[in-house]
């Protein structure tokens, strides 16, 4: 195996229709209009040298060795920044050419340390590929005089000279060894859109500096290590490359985080992960990553992690570690002990977003073949089941229409409920590129996000709205655009049912709908309602990038409804640049959903009493399947509660921390008599549980993971499993042990399987993946190719269905022993529960979680920055540290629920969406008082977890 | 909280500067030069509420400050004498004037003497070739400096 190849242009690609044909060194070729003649050679199989270009941000001009001849023109312009013309004949190596870039390099090198063999970058440093490729021999300028390389010279210390800058803790800065190319500049500005770099003073004085002159931690950057892929020396390395030294092979595969679904090179040095390089032919992410993807693989090598299998009697028993064999027959024994005992309805399971499509298809599989009920679901209940039901119910299908790129034909975006900058950073990045090209935004959220307004991206409106009242939001902007006549009558007439379309605008029209009359109530002011919503109407393509803001409410499937209205009536829907965007939390949470993680439905969203689709799947099985729902999470908490619910397999989630109303999650958990929890750690749920199954990670499994954006990539592994088996693995083994007669010996055949019984995947396969990278589901005879964009001529469901969507104030309201309303979203360094990101050095940005909190509601209750305070619900309460800020409006606070010790989840309650019990994380009331520690609930949980998670000594031998 | 605590006094003034100039076309230098009469400098935690005001970034406003030469982040003396140090002006004697500069005030170019009374700058090029070698003080430019000129400019401030 090789590193994967991968070739840097020089320049970005042009989109340009128009092509021009020009001669380079005698060789003709054809390019698109305003590609530069740096790309156009690199595309000839010419490569000019270079320095300052990268085909990830724009041509800069400044290191003058890319310079070339054109006949019949004067000098020797940068082929970066010169653009193609027609017929023009350039020649990029002359005798002239060979001695300017000689004498280049040789002044480069004069302020460069000659260290090569003991540098970081050696085998991978563009500096010293074009000192080769120019031909330098000598630097006949010494070393002696001014440099920025030796810390002293003979005349004592070397003012110019900089330490090496160690502070973050992925990659270090030695200015010593910087060439001030400005790549990392750049990248930060374009790519990223943070702007945390700079080239401060001028000339020989050039140095790069995060900030103003501070360490790259106390700077603005968010660790994205755009800067460290775009650098062309040792100046910004990753730690690990440091380490460990250059890889030697590298395979494509994708992140584990986020539905963004960005590509990866994994960069190996044997079954060594050395780095993950973004790879800049993934099409979700283009070349671009966050500081979780790219750096916080830690975990799957932490201490923590648990290898071998484990049981115990009771869960306050120690964990004993047995053998594969012990830890599945016990766990079949048990499941078939206790559907004797309880019946056949009595265990279920949960499938897990975090794994991958196969195995998410298995373990559903096992369920519903092996435990022989429907009692299946997933963590989407708690995230993004009102999207399915919302979409299903407007357009037919559930899910997102757009692909990622489609945001760079947007010229109108509103962001309602989503934080994309943290929770979704690569998408982030691509939005606020748009918008510093001149799109408009609309943030609709109650607390000011960073997109609202950060360096070179400012909302057009920003309504912050009391939580909980997005129907009443979204149907105003419906009642503004409808009673002033801004709908787009074309295209509702030929793609909606024009009577239902009339139903809906008398319904929004009512003067109760107005910004005037819901203003009481949002808190948004009606003026800038009005605003928004003639922007979205009449600004150009308008697209609408939505998150659990929006779907975690009691009205969660109402307001996606709404939002499906809203597109419909402005005709943004169908093609690029527009689109109804629901942002996945988790990285396979599309995926699982498609899978038939639900209890209603078999994979590819068909219900169970579906006979015909019952069928398909009986005759491959050979079982019978039944052909009721099952039960939903909270119904199988509930069902444990009253003891007819007893067994649980649970593969990579954790319920306790991540469902509402811990409590009685716990409780549900506890009335259990066998709890299988299969993960990576210990997590939260395990201590509750009879048996762990070592779960493994996504560097050590085949599978595919499908993004918000309906894309399939593929996941591949690169080290064996630490703990023995790849997940697949293991509900395969636990299935044979209850009896099942599975022969799947590689992922791919799960897939084949899925496409042969699925029809929005029956074109898929491993090898059409590796032909084609990835696709986007439908892919079947109908849409080949797969498909980027949907409903293109027409809703998957036929006419689009306009849907009234009537305001009704969650029953979870304010009063005067809980005034202030909390809502929870995430932080960019943490992931969800945590449970990796918590293990991997990203806890230096985000060491606990706070409670976000006005100055005003802080002083009113004697609450200052960093006092420890406790958080009250009528659910139950904790404790966390204050942090006072503006970004939340008054009467509003706000907390992550990263970490399991503030357990905001302690906090919620068990209010859901009416459609999908989706639970209502979103909207809490509670007060806040001053405190002095950890809650009653907080010390007696982690004393619970403490005695929990022990784990008995192995037995030595006896001598 | 904000990370940089600062004077009220020059959260105000910078914050009422901002608000004045920032409606202008390419609005920074005018600021920056606005802050540095008010201080006589451009005080580091100006740079936070300047890159706020312009929806800038810290490390933009830092990277323009740091730019030009005539922007300090720390107070002057009261008088501040550049002297051009650029080819015309060297060619003219501009290299003795500097050395004569330097001990009779017994600092070094970008020093400020010990009574605070003035600061030695070196500057590229004042325009005045013509009449090389040239000097500016405090903001006033004079040609054809010889050791005399000199030390008549230097009096005139106390030095």
């Amino acid at each position: 195996m090789l590193l994967v190849p991968e070739t840097d242009f020089g320049t970005p690609a042009s989109h340009a229709e128009k092509l021009v044909t020009l001669t380079i060194d005698g060789r003709e070729i054809t390019v698109p209009e305003g590609t530069s003649i740096m790309r156009a050679s690199m595309e000839a199989g010419i490569q000019v040298p270079k320095l300052c270009a990268t085909d990830m941000v724009d041509a800069f001009g400044s290191c003058r060795l890319c310079l070339i001849e054109i006949d019949g023109r004067n000098g020797t312009p940068a082929s970066c920044t010169t653009p193609v013309a027609p017929g023009i004949v350039v020649h990029t190596q002359t005798a002239r050419l060979k001695d300017i870039r000689k004498g280049v390099m040789e002044l480069y090198i004069s302020d460069h340390p000659l260290d090569c063999l003991t540098c970081a970058a050696n085998g991978d440093c563009e500096l010293q590929d074009m000192a080769g490729a120019v031909g330098l021999r000598d630097v006949r300028y010494g070393y002696k005089g001014d440099n920025h390389v030796k810390a002293r010279d003979s005349e004592g210390t070397n003012a110019r000279w900089m330490p090496k800058d160690e502070s973050n803790p992925y990659f270090t800065y030695d200015p010593s060894k910087c060439i001030v190319c400005s790549r990392c500049v750049r990248a930060c500005e374009e790519v990223q859109g943070t702007f945390a770099l700079t080239i401060e003073g001028r000339g020989f004085d050039s140095r790069v500096s995060p900030g103003q002159h501070e360490d790259f931690l106390s700077s603005e950057c968010v660790s994205c290590g755009a800067c460290v892929q775009a650098c062309p020396t040792a100046t910004l390395t990753e730690k690990s490359v440091i380490s460990i030294g250059q890889p030697e092979h590298s395979v494509v595969t994708t992140c584990a985080y986020c539905g963004v679904g960005c590509s990866f090179k994994a960069e190996m040095r044997g079954e060594e992960l050395v780095r993950m390089v973004p790879w800049k032919d993934g099409q979700a992410n283009r070349g671009h990553s966050c500081v979780k993807g790219r750096f916080a693989y830690g975990y799957s090598t932490h201490k923590e992690r648990i290898l071998n299998p484990m049981i115990r009697e009771k869960v306050t028993d120690p964990w004993r570690e047995v053998s594969w064999d012990e830890a599945l027959a016990h766990t079949a024994a048990e499941f078939r002990r206790i559907q004797y005992q309880y019946g056949r309805e009595s265990i279920g399971g949960i499938t897990s977003s975090r794994c991958t499509n196969e195995e998410t298809y298995l373990v559903q599989k096992l369920i519903r073949a092996g435990f022989g009920n429907n009692n299946v679901d997933t963590c989407a209940r708690v995230c993004h089941s009102p999207t399915g039901y919302g979409l299903g119910q407007a357009f037919g299908t559930s899910a997102g229409t757009q692909n990622f790129d489609s945001v760079e034909k947007s010229d109108v975006v509103i962001v309602i409920g989503a934080n994309p900058t943290d929770g979704h950073p690569v998408f982030g990045s691509r939005l606020k590129k748009r918008l510093r090209q001149g799109a408009k935004l609309i943030v609709i959220d109650p607390r000011r996000i960073d997109l609202v307004r950060s360096p070179h991206v400012e909302a057009a409106y920003h309504l912050p709205l009391r939580p909980g009242t997005n129907v009443a939001v979204v149907t105003a902007l419906a009642h503004v655009i409808v009673t002033e006549g801004l709908f787009d009558e074309a295209f509702i007439r030929t793609r909606c049912d024009w009577s239902e379309f009339e139903d809906w605008a008398g319904f929004v029209s009512d003067e109760r709908h107005s910004p005037e009359a819901t203003e009481a109530l949002t808190g948004v002011p009606p003026e800038a309602l009005r605003g928004a919503a003639r922007l979205f109407a009449t600004g150009g393509n308008g697209s609408i990038y939505y998150g659990l803001g929006v779907t975690e409410h009691s009205q969660g499937s109402t307001t996606v409804m709404a939002i499906a209205n809203l597109a419909m009536a402005t005709g943004n829907i169908g093609r690029p640049g527009v689109g109804v965007n629901p942002l996945r939390g988790q990285n396979n949470v599309q995926g699982s959903c498609d899978m038939g993680s639900f209890p209603h439905e078999l994979p590819g969203y068909r219900h169970v009493s579906d006979d015909a689709t019952r069928d398909i799947f009986e005759k491959l099985w050979g079982v019978t399947l039944s052909d009721e729902p099952g039960l939903r999470i909270p119904n199988m908490l509930d069902a444990a509660v009253d003891g007819s619910f007893k067994g649980l397999y649970i593969q990579g989630e954790d319920i306790l921390q991540s469902d509402p109303d811990t409590k009685h999650v716990a409780a549900g958990l506890g009335a259990m008599e066998c709890v299988v929890v299969q993960d990576l750690f210990l997590n939260e749920t395990a201590n509750y549980a009879h048996v762990f199954l070592p779960g493994s990670t996504f560097l050590e499994k085949d599978g595919t993971f499908t993004n918000a954006e309906r894309r399939i990539n593929r996941v591949r592994k690169v080290m064996t499993p630490r703990n023995g088996f790849a997940d697949w693995e293991v509900t395969q083994n636990l299935a044979r042990a209850m009896g099942l007669p599975w022969t799947y010996t590689h992922p791919s055949q799960v897939m084949d399987e899925i496409a042969a019984t699925t029809p929005s995947f029956a074109k898929v396969s491993y090898a059409y993946l590796e032909e084609k990278g990835s696709v986007q589901w439908p892919c079947n005879e109908k849409a080949p190719e797969g498909s980027p964009i949907m409903h293109v001529d027409g809703f998957v469901r036929g006419k689009g269905k306009f849907i009234r969507t009537e305001y009704v104030a969650t029953d979870e309201k304010t009063g005067p022993r809980f005034p202030l309303l909390l809502t929870t979203g995430r932080i960019l360094s943490q992931y969800n529960v945590g449970a990796q990101t918590r293990r991997t050095e990203n806890v230096v940005w985000h060491e606990e979680d706070r409670l976000e909190i006005h100055p005003h509601d802080a002083e009113l209750r004697g609450i200052r920055d960093g006092d420890w305070v406790r958080l009250a619900s009528r659910s139950g309460d904790t404790t966390l540290r204050a942090l006072i800020t503006d970004r939340v409006a008054t009467g509003v606070v706000y907390t992550t629920f990263h970490h399991p010790t503030t357990q905001a989840n302690v906090i919620t309650t068990d209010f859901s969406d009416w459609a999908t019990n989706c639970p209502e994380y979103k909207v809490t009331a509670v007060q806040i008082s001053p405190s002095n520690g950890p809650s009653e609930w907080q010390t007696e949980y982690e004393d619970q977890a403490r005695q929990s998670r022990r784990i008995a000594a192995k037995l030595e031998a006896a001598e | 909280m904000d990370r940089h605590l600062v004077s009220s006094d020059l959260a105000t003034s910078v914050a009422e500067i901002v608000s004045d100039l920032k409606h202008l076309e390419g609005p920074l230098l005018p600021i920056l030069h606005a802050v540095q009469d008010a201080f006589g400098h451009i005080p580091n935690e100006a740079v936070p509420m300047i890159a706020t005001g312009l929806n800038l970034s810290r490390a933009e406003v830092h990277g323009v400050v740091t730019f030009y030469h005539d922007y300090r982040n720390h107070p002057a003396g009261r008088h501040v004498l550049k002297l051009c140090r650029a080819e015309a002006c060297q060619a003219m004697g501009g290299d003795r004037l500097g050395d004569r500069a330097k001990s009779r005030l017994g600092i070094d170019f970008h020093q400020t003497t010990a009574d605070g009374a003035i600061t030695l700058e070196p500057v590229f090029c004042l325009g005045l070739c013509s009449t090389a070698p040239a000097a500016m003080l405090d903001g006033a430019v004079h040609g054809r400096l010889d050791a005399h000129g000199l030390d008549t400019l230097l009096a005139e401030v106390g030095a």
